[in-house]
């Protein structure tokens, strides 16, 4: 006799500050719950780095800021039935959006690493040189939102969200009732 | 010790004078700044610091002021500042071959004071000769027609030191200013109508008005159905009756000549050929609302214009018409689109910057220095005295059932003979369009930036308040031009001319631009088109004034008008990854720095 299969979860931090992933733990004992109900694939709550199969969930923190991000979140988006960006900077750009708006330079880009490896005020950087090892992956010109790259089925608002929202959007999810947030919900506190 | 001693600069007997001519009162702080403008082509720290002393207000409030007004700067400008218009017209008229011409003739860039400081170059939205683009503010004088030639020649007269209006009138110090107005600018009047480019009798709507009560006034501007000009369209008779009845002992009556839409130049007209008219018919209005004290709002771009009104009011007094009962003083403006609204007009005249009033309560009740106040457009005020002369029954017979009489058009763009008709209210758009010479028409905004944009198959609706609705403006586009082009270029517009007060509007616009843009480079996809929609649903909504409320229309017109351009321009999503997001161009910035290949993105073709 075979159990029914249980619906798998994968999750990735990319340019965000860890945050979110402390508050997927903020649901606590509930995460007992949860283990009953899902199988954690791909993630760092595992530490399986590639996909083992499909997932039905992929959870995604943090926006894009390099080349890595990309891919990593496109094999996300082929991976997963239903992408869930958690939290602002997945949303939005978030804290790491603030470097796009150097704006009125003619090299942006340029600007921002000289400014945090040679020329800022507090440095200390005997080198005097950009990092740029081969393992390091190219950053994008600007930091994008998840959205701009793929589509995104839900987002979970917030910085870091609460282990609340983030549970029962899951469970929702789950039981295939999610029909988006309550007014209420969304707030500026 | 000797650094903590303050070097006290004598105080400056120049600015102190300029403030004592507008009799150091805070509510003309715009005509002590662009006096000092004049005088010393910038307003510096401690300039603003003698003012704030003299005027007794704080240092930020005059500084408030100073930087609010594009003509008003605080860097040095040079002695000779010339003002390229870059609205799409003139980009669409040759603009570029000017430009360069300029910039090769003087040694500097646009946007750049020479060394010498002997001239700034810079560029400035419409200032009223659409019909005769490109053109350009040269300090106080306009120069139109503008081609490569004629703006090298100019820039080398001025260089030679002559002022710029020697370079662009012979013999202008023998002209009178009428004479002087006329050589510069074409009036480019296509069709007269009945009502004001026709014959007018002098003064004939005033005779009648002072043998009426002002209630009787009031009754024949209501009867004759006449509707605002400037664009909203309020009925004047109604806005008079609730001015005359706010309970006051001090009302004004203000001209609305800010004519700041794109593509707006009647009024321009108006005021070269019908300055009496409209003079003649505030002095109606003052005796309507039983107003002392008239305002005409003249925008910076026509301060060409100044000398000739002075002139014309000078004359009225002198005849008596003005002066006794009720006299009118020119307030000028300093190149702020969002002044033509009448709350940031009358911020304006009260020397504040240019910002909106919150409303209610409005003009009428509670307007300028807190007193009722009547503002009309320079048309309005036109059609009053010619509606006191002749009655208002021979008006409302004139256009149709809800909009009355003549309206003036002023067509631009790409037509063969642009400039300003007269005509009654009703015609359609294609009449319009074929006395102008615009047969070949694939897109026409009618309205300004602020308006509509229509193509073809509205052709023949009707120029009405009800139907396509204009304070004047009609800019016409064959199917050479770029739709989405000149929406940017609009949307660049509004960004540029939002007074900043309302988040939706001082971001809004910048966003709505950035989705244009993002069409523009096909890096749209089908969720922007809601975006778009939903992001001016939002600004129009949550704006202050009429300028956030309007500011999405050419978003929203051509969207509505030219729906196949922008699905045109959008990319698919496919396998739930954008189209519209380049990794190539994402990472070529830092493949530049780090020398290298992406180790993911590209082919490593040494294998
Ligand atoms: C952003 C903005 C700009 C305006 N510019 C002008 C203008 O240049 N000239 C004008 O007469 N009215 C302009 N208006 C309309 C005025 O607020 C006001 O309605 C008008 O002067 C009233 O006169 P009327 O009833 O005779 O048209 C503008 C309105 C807005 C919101
Ligand atoms: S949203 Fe906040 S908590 Fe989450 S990754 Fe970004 S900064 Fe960290
Ligand atoms: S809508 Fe725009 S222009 Fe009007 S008050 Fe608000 S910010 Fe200023
Ligand atoms: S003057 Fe250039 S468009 Fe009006």
């Amino acid at each position: 006799m075979t159990e029914a299969r249980k619906p798998r979860v994968a999750t990735v931090s990319l340019a965000g500050c860890f945050g979110c992933h402390m508050a997927v733990l903020d649901i606590d004992e509930r995460m007992i719950a949860l283990m009953g109900r899902v199988e954690f694939d791909r993630s760092p709550l595992t530490d399986i780095k590639t996909f083992t199969q499909r997932c039905d969930i992929g959870i995604i923190e943090g926006g894009c800021c390099n080349e890595e991000n990309v891919h990593t979140l496109i094999d996300f988006r082929k991976n997963c039935d239903v992408l869930i960006a958690l939290g602002q900077c997945a949303i939005m750009g978030g804290l790491p959006a603030m470097r796009n708006a150097i704006m009125h330079s003619r090299e942006p880009l340029r600007e921002c690493l000289e400014e945090a490896y040679i020329s800022g005020p507090y440095l200390r950087n005997a080198t005097r040189l950009i990092p740029n090892d081969p393992v390091l992956p190219l950053i994008l010109d600007k930091v994008y939102p998840c959205s701009d790259i793929v589509d995104i089925d839900v987002q979970i608002p917030g910085c870091a969200p609460s282990g609340d929202i983030i549970f029962s959007t899951l469970v929702a999810l789950l039981d295939g009732k999610f029909k988006g947030f309550a007014r209420e919900t969304l707030r500026f506190d | 010790m000797a650094t903590e001693t303050k070097v006290k600069s004598p105080p400056d007997a120049e600015i102190m004078a300029i403030c004592d001519r507008f009799g150091s009162d805070h509510h003309r702080m715009l005509d002590i700044l662009l006096a000092v403008q004049e005088e010393r082509r910038c307003i510096t720290p401690s300039t603003m610091d003698t003012i704030a002393a003299v005027v007794g207000v704080t240092r930020i409030a005059v500084e408030g002021v100073a930087s609010f007004y594009s003509f008003l700067s605080l860097a040095p400008k040079g002695r000779v500042t010339i003002r390229l218009c870059d609205d799409i017209v003139d980009r669409f008229s040759g603009l570029d071959a000017v430009v360069a011409a300029f910039e090769a003739e003087l040694g500097i860039r646009m946007g750049e004071t020479s060394a010498d400081q002997a001239f700034s170059l810079e560029f400035t939205p419409c200032i009223g000769m659409c019909d005769q683009a490109p053109a350009a503010m040269i300090n106080d004088v306009v120069a139109t027609k503008l081609t490569a030639e004629r703006a090298t020649a100019i820039a080398r007269a001025l260089k030679q030191g002559m002022s710029p209006a020697e370079a662009l009138v012979a013999d202008h110090d023998v002209l009178s200013p009428y004479q002087r107005v006329r050589a510069l600018v074409d009036n480019n009047i296509r069709q007269s109508g009945e009502v004001l480019l026709g014959q007018v009798p002098e003064d004939a709507g005033l005779r009648a008005a002072a043998a009426m009560a002002p209630s009787a006034i009031i009754d024949a501007v209501e009867a004759s159905g006449l509707r605002g000009c400037g664009g909203a369209g309020f009925t004047t008779g109604r806005k008079w009756r609730f001015a005359a009845a706010a309970p006051s002992d001090r009302r004004f009556v203000i001209c609305n000549a800010d004519e700041g839409e794109p593509g707006t130049f009647k009024d321009r007209v108006i005021l070269t050929e019908r300055a009496d008219l409209v003079f003649e018919g505030m002095t109606i209005a003052a005796r309507a609302a039983g107003a002392r004290e008239g305002i005409l709002y003249l925008r910076g771009e026509y301060l060409y214009l100044r000398e000739h009104l002075e002139a014309v009011l000078a004359a009225r007094r002198a005849r008596g018409v003005l002066g006794a009962n009720f006299d009118i003083r020119i307030q000028m403006g300093a190149g702020a689109y969002i002044c033509g609204e009448e709350g940031a007009l009358i911020s304006s005249c009260e020397g504040l910057p240019g910002e909106p009033k919150t409303r209610p309560p409005f003009p009428v009740t509670r307007g300028y220095l807190g007193f009722p106040t009547v503002v009309n457009n320079v048309e309005t005020f036109a059609h009053v005295a010619r509606i006191l002369d002749r009655g208002a029954a021979w008006f409302h017979a004139m256009g149709t059932e809800k909009s009355h009489g003549t309206k003036l058009f002023s067509i631009s763009g790409d037509c063969a003979r642009p400039g300003v008709y007269e005509l009654p209210y009703g015609l359609t758009l294609r009449e319009l369009l074929s006395l102008a010479g615009a047969e070949n028409a694939a897109a026409v905004q009618v309205g300004g930036p602020s308006g509509t944009m229509v193509g073809r198959d509205s052709f023949d609706r009707r120029l009405t308040f009800d139907d396509l609705a204009t304070g004047g403006a009609v800019i016409v586009f064959s199917a050479r031009r770029n739709i989405l082009e000149i929406v940017d270029y609009y949307m660049s517009f509004f960004v540029h001319e939002s007074c900043g007060y309302c988040t939706p509007c001082r971001v809004g616009n910048v966003f709505l631009k950035k989705a244009i843009e993002k069409f523009r480079k096909g890096q749209a996809n089908d969720d922007d088109i809601a975006y778009l929609k939903d992001l001016s649903a939002t600004i129009i909504e949550t704006s202050r004034c009429g300028l956030g409320q309007t500011s999405p229309n050419p978003v929203l017109s051509s969207l509505q008008n030219f729906p196949l351009i922008y699905a045109a321009l959008t990319k698919p999503t496919q396998d739930g990854v954008k189209a519209t997001f380049d990794i190539q161009s994402a990472i070529s910035g830092a493949r530049d720095i780090a020398k290298r290949r992406s180790y993911i993105f590209d082919k490593d073709f040494s294998k």
